[in-house]
């Protein structure tokens, strides 16, 4: 069992305006199997969100706390969060030429484990999960993220959090730009990592499409760089009807 | 990784130079091998527009000894190797001196280590020369590589020790010569390197030149190419290492002035600490003779920290619109926050995550050296860079 604490969190950007404050005292709890949407208008601080647990450096935490089953996470690096088991699947993931796919994939899952995975079984692992993904297995060729389509980009990270085995994964809007198969495809393998792992999720998404797959069991709307409300599933077909005016305007 | 990129294709192309330096084209340049046709060494001049004299170690003088240091050839089945005075028919058979440095280093050697390798060397056989040197006095060496009609071999280069050194290498390719140069300059990092290469390739001869410079103070490599009959493949590979305060630069010519050659040139380098800097300088002619010319340069520079500076010029001088086809590309791109951001959130440290990048980057070029004892080293030494520069 692992408990992902976020409390009272504010966190800063430096503008060329000056300090900027994004969030402003997000509490909230995630526990191993859990499933918590998180949705919000354009420029609430969802993204900011994901990356203050990555550890972003841009995003200054100037009040609160994380904590992964107690142990401070504000004080770990970039990496050492990664290797206590936190996952954040990006809403933009970069290139980086002259790196494959395998390559990446084994230099991480090295890193995650503290030590290389056994040859045999690591190829077939990968094989594995991109049939499960709808990957054609070239991508492992491939340089990461060189020349990925948006869907593909989006697969790609889902099959990093397969073979990386997080004990709570962030999804920043993994859902935006897959036709309706690849969404089916990257909710199933969601759903199955949390199944077979126990994984906790935060998935931020604008579409209540990706919920009819990935059922949650708690919705967040995130306003302001805080969550105004939360509820059961119920509240994303709300949302869904009546969009954010009423927080926004509240 | 972001880059400023650069490419062109050229039809008919002007050559340019920086502010206040004479226009000159490439073939106008003066050759010599006496230094005193040379004027003193100066930031206006373009060979010298990045480096000024005083870093040279004494090598723009006429007082450099000869060679002192150690040259150990572990030859292969059929190879000769000999020294040979000045006077020999081989001396400057593949070219001469284009600057004063190499000038200076050409007068002081009055013999030269002479590799050959005959006809009868067909099997792509691979001769390792290890040239340690020993003194950081201003010295010169000289040495030919010749490879016979139809020969097929692979000829390593390697620079080690502590140096202060002009050295011209001149590598005569024969008809139907196969040839693969490898020349790593990994010296101890106060050494001072001039090093002129010049090959000459015969009628339907192939060179594949891999030039690795890593360490040393200031290391400058002047390689160049010369068509001598139709037909002749040259590809041109480099890799660079920079780290805090090293300057490594390369100057390429390859001059098609004859017709139907093709030529490649293939340089990466990569740049880490306060006041690296490498220079890259492409210069391809293609003279009205040289009908049929296909080429391509292309320079990458991944600059991974900031303080570090990597200049890269291309420069292609067409003189005949019957070309199969020239080009050239130059773009230097930054490692940038967010790779490193990505490659740690995936566990991996920021010294790992530099290393996956930068092997990454640089072993297209290690891996076309083709002698796996040699890819090793150069790996190891590539990793052994960015972690002394990491502390
Ligand atoms: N580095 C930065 N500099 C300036 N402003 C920033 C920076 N990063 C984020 N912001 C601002 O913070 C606010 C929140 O951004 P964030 O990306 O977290 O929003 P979001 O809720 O993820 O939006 P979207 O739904 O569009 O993805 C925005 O107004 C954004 O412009
Ligand atoms: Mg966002």
């Amino acid at each position: 069992m692992a408990t992902l604490e976020i409390k009272n969190l504010h966190v800063s950007v430096e503008t060329e305006q000056g300090t900027k404050e994004i969030l402003r005292g997000v509490d909230l709890v995630i526990k191993s199997g859990e499933t918590h949407a998180v949705m919000g208008p354009n420029g609430s601080g969802k993204s900011t969100l994901a990356y203050s647990i990555a550890g972003h450096p841009k995003y200054q935490v100037t009040k609160g706390e994380i904590l992964l089953d107690g142990e401070n996470v504000l004080e770990m690096s970039v990496d050492e969060r990664a290797r206590a088991g936190l996952f954040l699947a990006m809403q933009y993931p970069v290139e980086i030429p002259g790196v494959s796919v395998s390559n990446f994939l084994r230099t991480a899952k090295t890193a995650v484990d503290g030590k290389a995975p056994a040859l045999r079984s690591w190829v077939a692992d990968v094989r594995t999960a991109m049939e499960k993904l709808k990957m054609d297995s070239a991508f492992t060729e491939r340089n990461v993220n060189e020349g990925f389509s948006g869907g593909e980009k989006k697969r790609h990270e889902i099959l990093q959090m397969e073979l990386l085995k997080p004990k709570m994964a962030i999804l920043d809007e993994t859902d935006s730009g897959l036709d309706v198969d690849a969404l089916r495809v990257v909710a199933e393998g969601v759903n199955r990592i949390t199944a077979e792992n126990g994984m906790g999720v935060l998935l931020i998404t604008h579409y209540t499409r990706i919920l009819n797959y990935i059922k949650p069991d708690f919705v967040h709307v995130f306003v302001a760089g805080k969550i105004a409300e939360q509820g059961g599933p119920e509240l994303a077909d709300r949302l869904e009807a009546d969009g954010y005016d009423r927080y926004v305007n509240a | 990784m972001s880059e400023a990129t650069k490419t062109a294709q050229h039809g008919l192309s002007e050559h340019s130079h920086g502010f206040g330096v004479p226009i000159q084209t490439r073939s106008e340049r003066p050759k010599s091998t006496k230094l005193a046709d040379f004027e003193e060494i100066s930031t206006r001049e373009e060979q010298w527009r990045y480096i000024s004299a005083d870093r040279l170690g004494g090598l723009d003088k006429d007082s450099l000894d000869e060679f002192s240091g150690d040259i150990d050839a572990k030859l292969a089945d059929g190879f000769e190797s000999s020294w040979i005075d000045s006077e020999h028919k081989l001396f400057g058979a593949a070219g001469i001196p284009e600057d004063r440095v190499a000038a200076a280093g050409w007068e002081a050697a009055k013999a030269a280590y002479l590799l050959s390798i005959p006809s009868s060397v067909t099997n792509s056989a691979q001769s390792i020369v290890t040239i340690t040197s020993i003194s950081a006095d201003p010295a010169a060496l000289h040495i030919i590589v010749e490879a016979k009609k139809g020969s097929n071999a692979v000829v390593v280069l390697d620079h080690r020790g502590d140096a202060t050194l002009s050295e011209n290498i001149e590598f005569v390719l024969e008809d139907e010569a196969k040839l693969t140069v490898v020349s790593i300059q990994d010296w101890n990092a106060s050494s001072i390197h001039n090093g002129a290469q010049y090959a000459l390739l015969g009628r339907n001869s192939t060179l594949k030149h891999v030039m690795v410079t890593l360490g040393g103070a200031v290391v400058r490599m002047t390689p160049s190419a010369y068509f001598g009959a139709p037909g002749g493949d040259a590809a041109l590979y480099g890799l660079y290492f920079a780290d805090a305060g090293q300057y490594l630069e390369h100057r390429i010519f390859v001059d098609h002035s004859a017709p139907n050659c093709k030529s490649r040139v293939t340089y990466k380098g990569a740049l880490q600490g306060a006041k690296a800097h490498t220079v890259w300088v492409g210069d391809v002619l293609i003279r009205a003779a040289a009908e049929g010319t296909d080429t391509y340069e292309l320079n990458r520079n991944l600059l991974l920290t900031d303080g570090a500076r990597a200049d890269s010029v291309p420069n292609l001088e067409i003189e005949t619109g019957q070309i199969q086809g020239a080009g050239h590309a130059s773009a230097s791109g930054r490692f940038d926050d967010e790779q490193l951001f990505y490659l740690q959130a995936r566990g991996l440290s920021e010294l790992e995550a530099r290393r996956l990048v930068v092997r990454g980057f640089l072993m297209e070029i290690v891996q076309q050296i083709g002698v796996a004892e040699i890819e090793e080293r150069l790996a190891v030494s590539i990793e052994d860079e960015l972690e002394r520069s990491a502390k």
